[in-house]
């Protein structure tokens, strides 16, 4: 068990530390040079300024110091907002935080959910019905399915009723957070339910299961108690890339209703090309989700016992 | 009701060689699997729904009477089935803000998507099958580092990367292309190495060893062959996950630089008149989501015909 946590935690450094060599030499390959204005500078000026900021040095110094810096915790100074960067994640993120998790807790409940539903209604329109969402969900992408609830459920309904039901934007009010939480999780829930159904269907096949019908016990205990605990690892094995899923895809989903979280910041730096920002999100979001899927990964050589005996065998 | 003759009920005799003959072609591998397909109507009508989509695209945007940057600034924002006051050419899907014809644009942006899901695939492909040919052939220490740098890939989001390799190659299809294939393969070249592993152990591989075949004609000759089936499955849902890929870059401005169009940036621009003109978003959203729905289903089926024992 030991040597799988270090295992992945030595991954997880190694990915977190090609991700930071990545920003750092793409912001490198950008065309332009920081002292490039409308002024000539002269030679002297220029050369102390370049001297000043380390950009005199070697690359691999320059590295190592961006390195240092971002250990500090120093994103560096949003070119649009004048403000740094790690100042702006601590203002936007808990929203995004908060989003994320709300999408991804609706998700995998729902998602396990259906999924358990079609296994053991295989065959009915139960079972159907489950694939045509679970269909629909991998195949519509959340922008859309954001920007339709947002004209149907958030405008439309307004009219026709006289009641809002839901905001069309903002993150303040319960009711204004269904519709993107909803919009986010619908995806994942997708996938999550037809990944479910398979292992389900899978385990429903086993012998054990046919031992536990066989000395009588109740189909609510079977389902729960013995095939639900062994179909459910595969979907906790997904849960770090569905987190990936679910923050980039937060992305579009918080633009479309104005959420001041993470993701407008991200588009909008783009949008105004504020490379320090682009780079000091990136690598942000990158260390989340890396730290995310080893916390996954290491819930799961808890879980599953499976992992710590193939462990003890090598 | 003729009277029938007694006579045609006589026997003719038992003809030994008529009784042994094969009178059908015997059927392969392919031919059974393409018949199981073609049982499965989801999966022909979604063939037939993406030969539709395909044949627009290729063809309105040569045919119609308008092109893709050509502005109507008389009648912006035009409703569905408006007709030119002009010239009477109907405008089928209306007109956007600029007053630039829906119809071609549409089509015209499915060319791109199209394009750019097709390319982007298609490299994965070729890198895929020789990564994991390699590493899943040589294994040991070479499938050991080639497997690590793949799991490291696969640690960033790809999305991310994508985003990063957007902002420094100069926008266009060809880097979306680019961009999606930098993180894009993995995927691809895994499930070959999975597939290698297990097929490199059958008899057969050990008999082709034997008699001195070199390893690059195992690979390419017996092991691959063997693979193609889910690698088969494989590109036909990675296509819907590239499209959906372009639609997200462009929807967040990574898109192709204007006049082009793509189903995403047509998207982006739907949406900033989404309440008003709620139709020029839907059209796009219904071209993409048509689209990967269609491919997503293609791909069910083709796995339940190429390979029955997965079916549930």
């Amino acid at each position: 068990m030991f040597k799988y946590i270090v295992k992945r935690l030595a991954y997880a450094v190694l990915t977190l530390f090609v991700l930071s060599a990545l920003t750092f030499f793409m912001m490198r390959l950008l065309p332009g040079d920081p002292f490039i204005g409308e002024k000539a500078i002269p030679e002297t000026t220029l050369k102390a300024l370049n001297a000043k900021y380390g950009l005199d040095q070697p690359l691999f110094v320059q590295f190592g110091m961006y390195i240092r810096n971002i250990l500090q915790g120093d994103l560096g100074l949003s070119i649009h907002y004048n403000r740094p960067v790690t100042d702006i994640i601590a203002q936007a993120f808990p929203y995004s935080f908060d989003l994320g998790l709300r999408a991804l807790i609706f998700a995998t409940v729902m998602g396990v959910f259906l999924g358990i539903v079609a296994a053991v209604k295989r065959g009915t329109i139960w079972d159907t019905a489950t694939m045509l969402i679970a269909i629909i969900g991998v195949s519509v992408p959340g922008f859309i399915i954001g920007a339709l609830l947002q004209y149907f459920l958030g405008l439309k309904l307004f009219q026709w009723t006289g009641i809002r039901f839901f905001p069309i934007t903002g993150w303040s009010t319960f009711a204004s957070k269904i519709l993107p939480a909803f919009a986010l999780s619908f995806g994942s829930l997708a996938t999550i339910s037809r990944l479910m159904r398979t292992t389900m269907l899978d385990v429903l096949g086993q012998d054990y299961i046919k031992t536990a019908k066989s000395k009588g016990l109740s189909q609510r205990k079977i389902i729960w108690k013995h095939a639900v605990r062994n179909a459910i690892m595969p979907v906790i094995t997904v849960l770090g890339p569905i987190a990936a899923a679910v923050l980039t895809g937060a992305f579009v989903v918080e633009n479309i209703f104005s959420i001041p979280g993470m993701g407008k910041f991200f588009v909008l730096s783009i949008q105004t090309q504020d490379y320090t920002m682009i780079s000091g999100t990136t690598l942000f979001y990158g260390a989340f989700l890396v730290i995310a899927s080893l916390i996954v990964d290491i819930a799961y050589g808890f879980i599953d016992p499976r992992v710590k005996i193939t462990e003890a065998k090598e | 009701m003729s009277e029938i003759d007694r006579s045609q009920f006589e026997w003719i005799g038992a003809n030994a060689t008529e009784a042994e003959k094969i009178s059908r072609p015997s059927t392969n591998y392919w031919k059974d699997a393409m018949h199981r397909l073609s049982k499965n109507k989801a999966a022909m009508f979604c063939l037939f729904i993406i030969i539709t989509i395909g044949l627009l695209s290729l063809l309105v945007p040569v045919l119609s009477p308008y092109t893709i940057s050509e502005q109507h600034l008389t009648h912006t924002d035009a409703p569905m089935f408006f007709a030119d006051p002009t010239d009477g050419h109907l405008h089928i899907f209306g007109t956007d803000t600029l007053g630039r014809d829906i119809f071609t644009r549409t089509w015209a942006g499915g060319r791109v998507s199209l394009f750019i899901a097709f390319a982007a695939v298609f490299i994965n492909f070729i890198i895929g099958i020789i990564y994991g040919g390699i590493s899943g052939y040589l294994g040991g220490a070479v499938d050991n580092v080639l497997m690590r740098i793949i799991e490291i890939i696969n640690g960033i989001p790809y999305l991310i990367i994508v985003v990063l390799l957007m902002m420094i190659i100069p926008p266009g299809a060809m880097t979306m292309v680019i961009a999606y294939a930098f993180v894009g393969w993995t995927g691809m070249a895994r499930l070959v190495r999975g597939q290698i592993m297990s097929l490199k152990q059958q008899d057969y591989i050990i008999a082709a060893k034997v008699m001195g075949a070199k390893p690059s004609r195992i690979i390419g000759k017996h092991l691959l062959p063997n693979t193609l089936s889910v690698v088969i499955v494989n590109i036909t849902l990675a296509i819907p996950a590239a499209i959906f890929t372009e639609a997200f870059l462009s929807y967040i401005g990574l898109g192709v630089p204007v006049p082009m169009a793509s189903w995403g940036t047509l998207a982006n621009d739907g949406s900033r008149v989404f309440q008003m003109f709620p139709s020029q978003l839907i059209i796009p959203a219904i071209c993409i989501s048509l689209t990967m729905l269609s491919f997503n289903l293609l791909g069910d089926g083709l796995r339940d015909a190429l390979d029955p024992k997965l079916r549930r």
